[in-house]
């Protein structure tokens, strides 16, 4: 029989967890680059390396404070931001896909390749870093909760910062949209013509959209690896794609439409994946094995990038008159 | 944290171990002799038929690991200067030392002759890469969609020789002939159920791009779902490299790639020069509506460029599981970056550019493996990608309007 509670409380548990806080914000960053600059950024995944990277080398390899590396994962991604959108934001916007999925590519390769392992672990990663934070944990050992949501002093701790993260990100998108610059970037990705011949400096504004998204993308980075250990292999261009799924989900060009498309997209996975795996175990599906069942979640969100975007391309929380993409 | 099935060689005796997994393409190697040195200790071992080895030490330090290359078979040497590692211990008790292998005579050493097996390699990889860029490239000229379906029409040549040559154990020539005609099906069948239906709706083009993103992430793993995640081999896909042309060694397998490329490839220029439906593909490709208003029939045209590309991409697939060699689920994947990246560097849209831009890829992949470890041997495409797009970024035989 199929043990239902186990499968409804593992799905309520993403609600809350920061891997879906991780995806909120790395999806904001984008909502930044897509939904409101138009800006076809394909390598956010790259950014979230960086954050990652930059935070466990530095407090590992350089034995730097937790603040110091985060800001270097911050760095990081605004020098990425500024090497690719220098030779590309002028051009159309489908050069800036295939530089910014090339550029993360490269990031990943150097991170898997043997020839830096002394500092990056190579494909095995970096591990080893939980006890910097957990220093500065300041809720007593123990375990707190109720129904599913049990967890330890740790755990709590890293989901208030993950999700006190999301939110600041949530209010400086939230303001910075309805501001003066905010509505250049609108203007922009509706007609940018229109824009240059206001006299504003569109490249620019592009570039700073990019940074912004980008320096989101690598906050992301650092919350997605707070419960885990840094591995090259979850920075493949999946990974965007994921991003992009949960984005267009909850609405590409909206500020709470990347954290409830996050929330979704991880409770129904969880729940599907869940449902399958012991469907199958009850013998439920006898054509289907464990490992096959894993893979149908992958087949499920490609099948829901294409509907979504066919069907609804506004999103669950969208305007139809402020679609993203517009040409 | 002695784990079952340690493989001797002095691990019970030591808190802390140095391990490792030798292996060459994937294939694990036996027998190859590893040493550990270091602090007056030394100890050594052969892997086991799985390519481990696991040897403990008797305290945490820096030690020198090094793999005996007269072990290991022929053809097969690690990269230089890497024979010999010097490791130490991080947070743990273990330590992961791998060595990097590649494929490489010992004995010649000649940096000409080297080149020579490099730029033979890079050619056959640049036309089998040509053969998908091509398709790709036409695709984005006709109907301006950046397909990243593409990769996943590419696995599928190879996964239909793998299912009626291996499976059903048709023969080869019968099981290449139904891969590619139902490669070619697949063209027709995506454009009729999805692009023509997307196009009539008037989807845009960005729209249209995720839309291939999402079904190449569901056909990818539709590919894993069926065929698992192992990498198979096609019949004769290991056949000796015993055809000897001074320093470089080839099987019957990479000229039958070759030529078969060269010929395909040139077949396409004729039908793309010198046929009706070759200049009404031009055409539409240029301009498709003064096409529509000369008469051409636009839809059939891109239905075409679809069989055309699917093609195509099948026989890339089928020459690159030949090249790897082995078929697995992401093949394609893994050189979609560098089809795009040929496209782009030859100017997207134009055909002959995509040629170009592959050439250039498969040669500076191959070359730039004489001075950069194989695993990032992609690195250097796709930097080059990112420096032409800087310098000319219309291409190298694109014009500069299509830039816009």
């Amino acid at each position: 029989m199929i043990d239902w509670i186990a499968i409804f409380s593992n799905a309520a548990q993403e609600l809350i967890s920061p891997t879906t806080a991780a995806y909120a914000l790395a999806a904001l960053g984008l909502a930044i680059h897509f939904g409101y600059t138009g800006l076809l950024n394909f390598g956010q995944a790259g950014f979230m390396a960086l954050g990652a990277y930059g935070y466990a080398i530095s407090v590992l390899q350089f034995g730097w404070p937790v603040w110091a590396g985060i800001l270097l994962g911050i760095g990081a991604a605004i020098v990425f931001a500024l090497i690719l959108g220098i030779p590309t934001l002028r051009l159309r916007a489908d050069y800036l896909a295939i530089v910014t999925i090339a550029a993360a590519e490269i990031l990943r390769l150097m991170f898997t390749t043997n020839t830096f392992e002394a500092v990056t672990g190579s494909a095995n990663g970096l591990n080893g870093f939980r006890g910097f934070l957990s220093a500065l944990n300041p809720i007593p050992a123990g375990t707190y909760g109720f129904g599913p949501f049990q967890y330890n002093e740790y755990d709590w701790f890293i989901r208030i910062i993950a999700w006190a993260v999301v939110a600041l990100g949530v209010l400086f998108v939230w303001l910075i949209m309805r501001s003066p610059w905010g509505r250049v970037i609108k203007g922009i990705r509706e007609d940018e013509d229109a824009v240059r011949s206001l006299g504003k400096n569109v490249y620019s504004y592009k570039m700073q959209s990019l940074i912004l998204g980008g320096v989101l993308g690598a906050l992301a980075g650092w919350l997605f690896i707070l419960p885990r250990a840094v591995v090259p292999a979850n920075y493949q261009t999946s990974l965007t794609f994921f991003i992009y799924a949960i984005l267009l989900l909850g609405g590409a060009a909206t500020v709470l439409g990347p954290v409830i498309g996050s929330m979704i997209f991880w409770v129904l996975l969880s729940f599907f994946s869940g449902f399958i795996a012991r469907a199958v175990e009850a013998g439920w599906f006898p054509f289907m094995t464990q490992v096959q069942a894993g893979q149908l979640r992958f087949i499920l969100v490609g099948v829901a990038i294409m509907l979504i975007v066919i069907f609804r391309p506004q999103g669950i929380l969208g305007n139809k008159k402020e679609l993203a993409f517009v040409k | 944290m002695a784990e079952a099935g340690s493989t001797g060689g002095g691990t019970e005796e030591y808190e802390y171990f140095f391990l490792g997994n030798v292996k060459y393409d994937d294939k694990p190697l036996k027998g190859v002799e590893i040493t550990v040195e270091g602090g007056g200790f030394e100890a050594s071992m052969k892997t086991d038929a799985e390519g481990k080895w696991r040897i403990g030490v008797p305290e945490k330090g820096e030690y020198k690991i090094s793999l005996d290359e007269e072990t290991l078979p022929k053809g097969v040497v690690v990269a230089e200067g890497k024979s010999t590692i010097t490791a130490e211990f991080g947070l743990t008790k273990l330590k992961a030392v791998n060595f990097f292998l590649g494929e490489g005579q010992r004995t010649s050493s000649d940096l000409g002759a080297q080149l020579l097996v490099r730029v033979v390699n890079g050619l056959n990889f640049g036309l089998l890469l040509a053969l998908a860029a091509i398709g790709l490239s036409l695709i984005f000229g006709t109907t301006g969609l950046s397909n990243f379906a593409h990769a996943e029409m590419v696995t599928f040549g190879a996964l239909m020789v793998l299912s009626f040559g291996v499976d059903l154990a048709m023969p080869l020539w019968l099981a290449i002939g139904i891969a590619l005609v139902l490669s070619a099906a697949l063209g027709w069948g995506l454009d009729a159920a999805i692009w023509k239906p997307l196009r009539r709706r008037g989807v845009g083009l960005i729209p249209l791009m995720i839309v291939s993103i999402g079904l190449s992430l569901a056909i990818r793993y539709t590919y894993q779902f069926f065929y698992g995640g192992a990498t198979r081999q096609l019949p004769g896909a290991t056949l000796p490299a015993d055809i000897r042309l001074g320093p470089i060694s080839l099987s019957w397998v990479d000229i039958a790639s070759m030529v078969t490329s060269v010929v395909v490839l040139l077949a396409v220029a004729y039908f793309l020069l010198r046929t009706r439906i070759g200049k009404a593909t031009r055409a539409v490709s240029d301009n498709a509506s003064l096409a529509a208003a000369s008469g051409i029939d636009v839809d059939r045209v891109i239905r075409i460029v679809w069989v055309l590309g699917a093609l195509l991409a099948g026989l890339s697939g089928i020459l690159w599981a030949y090249f790897r060699p082995g078929v697995s689920w992401d093949m394609g994947f893994q050189i979609l970056l560098l089809i795009f990246a040929a496209v782009t560097l030859g100017g997207l849209g134009t055909a002959f550019g995509a040629l170009v831009g592959s050439l250039i890829v498969g040669l500076f992949v191959e070359i730039s493996t004489l001075w950069l470890p194989s695993d990032m041997k992609y690195v250097g495409a796709l930097i080059v990608l990112i420096l032409v797009l800087l310098f000319r970024p219309q291409g190298i035989l694109g014009r500069r309007e299509r830039i816009g």
